[in-house]
C-alpha cells in the first residue's frame, strides 16, 4: 500500500542514513510504531539492511547498510509506512511496581494542585508510551495522553539520583537505571532493573512499549 | 592463564567490531576506533574478524604471555618488541610461554590493534566485548596485574593455516618472532600505512540533515580549510579546531538520533566528529557526515594533525 505522508520530511543524513522529521512527539510515537511494529504482537518489522531505528522528540533516525539496501528503497519504506493509531493502542506491556514517597513527591503533588494520594492515583492510572531512549542505556522517556502530571525540572539537578528512582519531568515520566546526576521530581522508586547488561535483552522498556505503574 | 597486563599504559581497552543496531536502547555502537586494522589483526592471527583484540593508545602496554600464542599488531606504527626484540607489524608472530610483548609510544598514527590468536575473552553485551567509554558498559580499561583469557574462536575458513599448531617451544625468547603462513593470503584487507602526524589527513564529507541551518560560506569553510585535532578529542569524539562555522538558524533543535562520523557544530562553531562511543542522540545541528570507511583515519589522528574534509 503506497501512500506518501504529507507531514514527513525525509533529510539527507551521510550516505547511510536518513533522518525523518515529523510535526511533534506524539506523531514520532505513531510513525514509529507504524515503521517497526514495536508493541506489536509481531515485533520489529524492518526491511533487510536496517541497522537501526533511533526514535527521539521530532525525529526518527534510520540507518541501513548500502551494500545490503539502497537508498531509494529506504526512502520508500520510509515514506510508505503508516503511522500506527494513537498513541496508545494495544502491544507489548511493562509493568513497573514503584514505592511513591520520593523526596520531590510533596512538592510536586503541591505544584500540580493535587493531594499526593491523588497525584499516585493518577501517575499509576495514566497508560505510558516509551517515545524514546536516550541519556544513558535503558533509559526511557515515557509520555501520557493528557497534561495533568507535567511539572517542570528542578532548579539545580541533584549530583546523584539513586538508580530506580521513578521520575517527572515536563511531560515525562523515567526511571533512572542507574545512579547518575539528574534534574527531574523524584517520586518513587522501583526495584525493577531497568538495564542488566547479563540479559540477552537487556533494556526492560523499549521504544514503542506500553508501560504501566502500580504501587508496591 | 593467558595473558598477564604488566603497564595498561596510558588507555588499553578490549574491543571488537561492536555492537551495532541497539542505538533505540540508548547504547553506542563502540568497537575499535580503526575498524581496517583491527580485522587486518584478526585475519592475520587467524581469527574471525569480529573476535575481541586490545586498543592500545599510545603505546605503553606490556603484556606477559602466560601461555603460548600467535598474535598479529595492525593500526599504529612504533616500536613492539618481544622479550626485547623487535618484532614485524602487519604480520602474524609466534609467542612463546613467558613472553614479554612491548608497545613503545607509536611514530606514526594513534593506536595500535592487537589480535590473539582465539580471541581475548571477555563478558559480552549484545554479542560484543567491546568496550563503551560514553556508558561504562563492556570490559574496564586494562589495569596493572589483570589477566586476560584468550578464547577459542577461529576464522574457519583457513585464512591462516599452521600458526595455532606450531608448538610454543618452537620459538624461545629473543629467537625472534615466527610467521604465520597464509594460504589465502588475497582476503587480507590492504595494509594501509598509518597516518604521518606531519600530514594533513583527508575524509571524504557527505551532507548532513542541518546542512541548511549554517550559511553559505560555512560548508566552503568547511571543506576548503584544514581543521587541526584537538587534544580534548576521544573515542567519543574528535573535536576540530579551525575557523568556525556560522549557524544561520538559531532556534534550539530538539534531540535527534546521531550517526556515526556526524559533525554536530555546537554554538561555538567548532565542530566535532562522533566516533565509536558517541551518544546516540544530540542537540546540537548535524552539518555533514563522515564516510564510514574514512572513520578509521580519524581514529588514528594525533592530537594536532591536520585534517581536510572531502566533500
Amino acid at each position: 500500500m503506497w501512500r506518501l505522508n504529507p507531514s514527513l520530511e525525509v533529510l539527507p543524513c551521510g550516505d547511510s542514513a536518513f533522518l525523518v522529521e515529523l510535526p511533534e512527539l506524539t506523531a514520532v510515537v505513531a510513525y514509529y510504531r507504524g515503521l517497526t511494529g514495536a508493541g506489536a504482537s509481531a515485533g520489529v518489522s524492518a526491511p533487510q539492511g536496517i541497522i537501526d531505528v533511533v526514535p527521539a522528540a521530532r525525529t526518527v533516525l534510520v540507518t541501513f547498510d548500502p551494500e545490503t539496501i539502497r537508498p531509494f528503497e529506504v526512502r520508500d519504506w520510509l515514506e510508505s509506512a503508516e503511522p500506527a493509531e494513537g498513541i496508545s493502542g494495544s502491544g507489548r506491556e511493562v509493568t513497573i511496581e514503584v514505592s511513591y514517597g520520593g523526596p520531590d513527591l510533596a512538592e510536586a503533588a503541591q505544584f500540580l494542585g493535587m493531594s499526593e494520594d491523588e497525584m499516585v492515583k493518577l501517575h499509576t492510572g495514566s497508560e505510558w508510551t516509551a517515545a524514546f531512549s536516550g541519556f544513558a542505556p535503558g533509559f526511557v522517556y515515557l509520555v501520557t495522553t493528557h497534561e495533568r502530571l507535567r511539572v517542570p525540572r528542578r532548579n539545580t539537578p541533584r549530583t546523584a539520583v539513586p538508580a530506580g528512582s521513578v521520575g517527572l519531568a515536563g511531560e515525562f515520566s523515567g526511571v533512572y537505571p542507574r545512579s547518575s546526576p539528574g534534574g527531574w521530581q523524584l517520586i518513587g522508586t522501583t526495584t525493577a532493573a531497568l538495564w542488566d547488561a547479563s540479559k540477552a535483552e537487556p533494556a526492560l522498556i523499549r521504544p514503542g512499549d506500553l508501560v504501566r505503574f502500580v504501587e508496591a | 592463564m593467558g595473558i598477564v597486563v604488566v603497564y595498561p599504559g596510558p588507555l588499553t581497552l578490549v574491543e571488537d567490531l561492536g555492537r551495532q543496531g541497539w542505538a533505540s536502547l540508548g547504547l553506542s555502537p563502540s568497537g575499535a576506533l580503526d575498524r581496517q586494522s583491527l580485522r587486518l589483526a584478526n585475519l592475520l592471527a587467524g581469527n574471525p574478524v569480529q573476535a575481541a583484540g586490545l586498543e592500545i593508545l599510545l603505546g605503553g602496554l606490556r603484556l606477559r604471555f602466560v601461555t603460548a600464542s600467535t598474535v598479529a599488531v595492525a593500526g599504529a606504527e612504533g616500536i613492539v618488541t618481544l622479550n626485547g626484540a623487535e618484532i614485524p607489524l602487519n604480520q602474524a608472530v609466534r609467542v612463546a610461554p613467558g613472553a614479554v610483548l612491548d608497545f613503545g609510544a607509536p611514530l606514526f598514527g594513534l593506536r595500535y590493534y592487537l589480535a590473539v590468536q582465539g580471541g581475548i575473552d571477555a563478558p559480552k553485551l549484545l554479542g560484543s566485548s567491546s568496550t563503551d567509554m560514553l556508558s561504562g558498559e563492556g570490559p574496564a580499561p586494562l589495569t596493572s596485574g589483570v589477566q586476560l583469557g584468550i578464547g577459542h574462536v577461529s576464522a574457519g575458513n583457513g585464512l591462516v593455516s599452521g600458526a595455532g599448531s606450531v608448538p610454543g617451544q618452537g620459538v624461545g625468547p629473543g629467537a625472534g618472532p615466527g610467521t604465520g603462513t597464509l594460504s589465502n593470503a588475497h582476503a587480507l584487507p590492504p595494509i594501509r600505512r598509518a597516518p604521518d602526524p606531519g600530514r594533513a589527513i583527508t575524509a571524504r564529507v557527505d551532507r548532513g540533515p542541518r546542512a541548511d541551518w549554517f550559511d553559505d560560506h560555512s560548508w566552503r569553510r568547511l571543506v576548503s580549510q584544514e581543521w587541526t585535532l584537538s587534544p580534548d578529542s576521544n573515542r567519543i569524539g574528535a573535536r576540530l579546531v579551525g575557523r568556525p562555522l556560522t549557524q544561520t538558524r538559531l532556534e534550539e533543535l530538539p534531540s535527534e538520533g546521531m550517526v556515526l562520523g556526524a559533525l554536530q557544530v555546537p554554538p561555538s562553531g567548532l565542530p566535532t566528529v562522533f566516533l565509536a562511543d558517541h551518544p546516540v542522540t544530540g542537540g546540537y545541528p548535524v552539518i555533514a557526515v563522515v564516510r564510514r570507511t574514512d572513520l578509521d583515519l580519524l581514529g588514528q589522528a594525533r592530537p594536532g594533525q591536520r585534517i581536510r574534509f572531502l566533500g
